[in-house]
């Protein structure tokens, strides 16, 4: 990849870092802290990874996307509704009665939506589901799943984990939100998860562990597993930041899920104002 | 009168199912042997996933897979089915509305000797709750052949009770059903007994012991607990006043919740419960477990006589 796209992207992810803080300040409810650091790995996903059809939401062929750590998806509505998938005036309507931007995923609401989540530890077995489809339908789509690094503290993430082993699903890609943040404190107070690349070699699968706030580094690690047709499923680590991008976010749990008030909002927004970060 | 237990119609229909039709998967957690799907896994492979004991992705898989147009069955016991699965079925099958049905044999006390762990007297109650849910209890092998295939070709979640154990056929295979609707099995306006499942039986032998006495007793087998045939209850309850339920479920929130609140809601008819009395069950023969919950044709016959 040439570094002008490499720059288009790195705007690309910092023009929806701008949606989901703006989206959430205008709803005074949502998760910011995720949302930030997920944006770089959804950016590279949406805008250069996945084979889809903005005008086609349902087409048969196209790669699925899971956010089991459902609760950060304005930064999946901030990357629809860029694509097209439905209009930009509707980010204005986030959380409120009758959106199709429900507080967690909505499939049978919102185009684009492969799967309800919301509900943490779920969404990973239903992508297994769909690789499983693809592989006995000889089809060649992928299905790329967010999961939280508190959420692999679930015990489903592991039956998840051993069934795309033994089914020698290499149509999945999982990424891992590292940002070492959940809603009680850090991982290592709550709950440490160890070694998660470890942990899912241990299942079976490829990984790598990379900065995920590095648009640089998703991108190649990406282009590496695409070719990797092996039988092996993929797991990457991506170190991030929790609210990457708005300093006074940045590595704080109390912005796991909360609003920003007008002033902060204004700092925020001139933080990210044309700059790119990573 | 031939015994057979209603897993085994699954077990029967669900093959010619999947020979039907290639969408049709089984999702199995390591029990398909005890519910009947080997008879598919060997069949059609291509159709088969055992996920291994692990029900809550094997929900979420089903859920995954139905995302893509299959039809998956996930295959296990009415403990496990309705309470190790349950939040994912309301999560990624209820909510979703995907179209995946829960298969579990084991309902009731039926899995008498295994004790309480692998006895269900909760399930239908649980499921019945979920928005999109329907739920639906066979009353033998034959009906049980007839509403897998009604609950294959209905578009949604759908939860199926199947028994451990044989129990006699109710049904020759002529006898249709339709999801929702229940069937009258006897005539009669001195009374109602309205039955689920393994208890169908009993309740056609109590009628038949009543006419004996001069009772006409309506029978309806309301193989379908949700939606609740709403019309048939009423029916009962207009024409004849004075009904008795029979489940192998939990006295709450089973079939005799359902139709209490139907005459709750209309303000007329008396209504009397049996089924299990809230409490768990243990290593027992079925029949004698039935009996130490008042599931027995005499106490259906007294419950009803005291009610004229």
């Amino acid at each position: 990849m040439d570094e002008m796209e490499l720059r288009a992207l790195k705007a690309r992810a910092n023009e929806l870092r701008r949606k989901v803080v703006k989206m959430i300040y205008e709803a005074q409810s949502g998760h910011p802290g995720g949302s930030l650091s997920a944006a770089d790995f959804v950016t590279a996903l949406y805008f250069r990874e996945m084979k889809i059809d903005p005008k086609d939401p349902k087409w048969p062929e196209r790669d699925r996307f899971i956010l089991s750590k459902g609760h950060v998806c304005p930064i999946q509505y901030a990357a629809l509704a860029t694509l097209g998938y439905f209009d930009e005036s509707v980010l204005h309507t986030l959380r409120k009665e009758g959106s199709i931007l429900q507080g967690h995923p909505d499939m049978k609401k919102c185009p684009g939506i492969d799967i309800s989540t919301g509900s943490l530890g779920q969404g990973f077995a239903c992508g297994v589901g769909m690789s499983i489809a693809a592989k006995r339908d000889n089809k060649d789509f992928r299905v790329f799943v967010v999961l939280g690094d508190g959420e692999c503290q679930e015990g489903e993430i592991w039956e998840a984990a051993q069934i795309a082993n033994k089914y020698e699903l290499d149509n999945v890609v999982v990424f891992v939100d590292y940002n070492n943040l959940q809603i009680d404190g850090t991982c290592d107070e709550v709950m440490p998860v160890l070694d998660l690349a470890a942990k899912f070699r241990a299942f079976g699968f490829e990984t790598w562990d990379i900065d995920g706030n590095d648009m640089g580094q998703i991108v190649e690690t990406l282009d590496e597993i695409r070719a990797r047709k092996n039988g092996r499923p993929k797991m990457i680590l991506g170190r991030t930041v929790k609210g990457k991008g708005v300093s006074y976010m940045e590595n704080q749990c109390g912005w796991h899920g909360k609003a920003p008030n007008e002033a902060e909002y204004e700092l925020a927004m001139s933080e990210l104002d044309g700059g790119v970060t990573a | 009168m031939k015994m057979i237990a209603t897993r085994d119609g699954f077990g029967d229909e669900i093959v010619e199912l999947g020979r039907e039709d290639p969408d049709i998967y089984v999702v199995d957690v390591d029990i398909g042997k005890s519910c009947k799907t080997t008879a598919f896994a060997k069949a059609l492979p291509a159709q088969h996933v055992n996920v291994g004991i692990a029900e809550q992705s094997g929900a979420g898989v089903a859920a995954g897979l139905a995302a893509c147009g299959k039809i998956p069955f996930v295959v296990t016991y009415a403990a496990f089915g309705s309470m190790r699965m349950c939040e994912q079925i309301r999560q990624e099958i209820c909510y979703t509305d995907l179209n995946v049905k829960i298969a579990c044999s084991h309902g009731g006390v039926t899995p008498a000797n295994d004790g309480a762990s692998h006895q269900c007297i909760e399930d239908m109650g649980i499921l019945s709750t979920l928005p999109n849910m329907t739920v639906i209890m066979p009353a033998d092998y034959n009906s049980a052949r007839k509403l897998v295939r009604a609950a294959a070709c209905h578009r949604g979640p759908v939860y199926l009770r199947f028994t451990r154990d044989a129990v006699p056929e109710v049904y020759g295979q002529e006898q249709e059903f339709e999801i929702g609707k229940a069937v009258k099995l006897r005539e009669g306006n001195d009374g109602a007994i309205i039955a689920i499942g393994d208890t169908v039986r009993l309740a056609v032998q109590s009628a038949d012991e009543l006419k004996a006495r001069g009772m006409d007793v309506r029978v309806l087998d309301m193989h379908t607990l949700k939606p609740l045939d709403v019309e048939a209850v009423k029916s009962c309850l207009v024409e004849t006043g004075r009904v008795v339920t029979v489940e192998d479920h939990n006295v709450i929130n089973g079939l005799g919740y359902a139709v209490s609140a139907v005459a709750a809601d209309m303000g007329r008819g008396v209504v009397k419960r049996i089924g299990i009395q809230d409490r768990f069950g243990m290593s027992a023969p079925y029949e004698r477990l039935l009996a130490m919950n008042g599931i027995t044709v005499e106490n259906i016959v007294e419950t009803l006589s005291a009610l004229k």
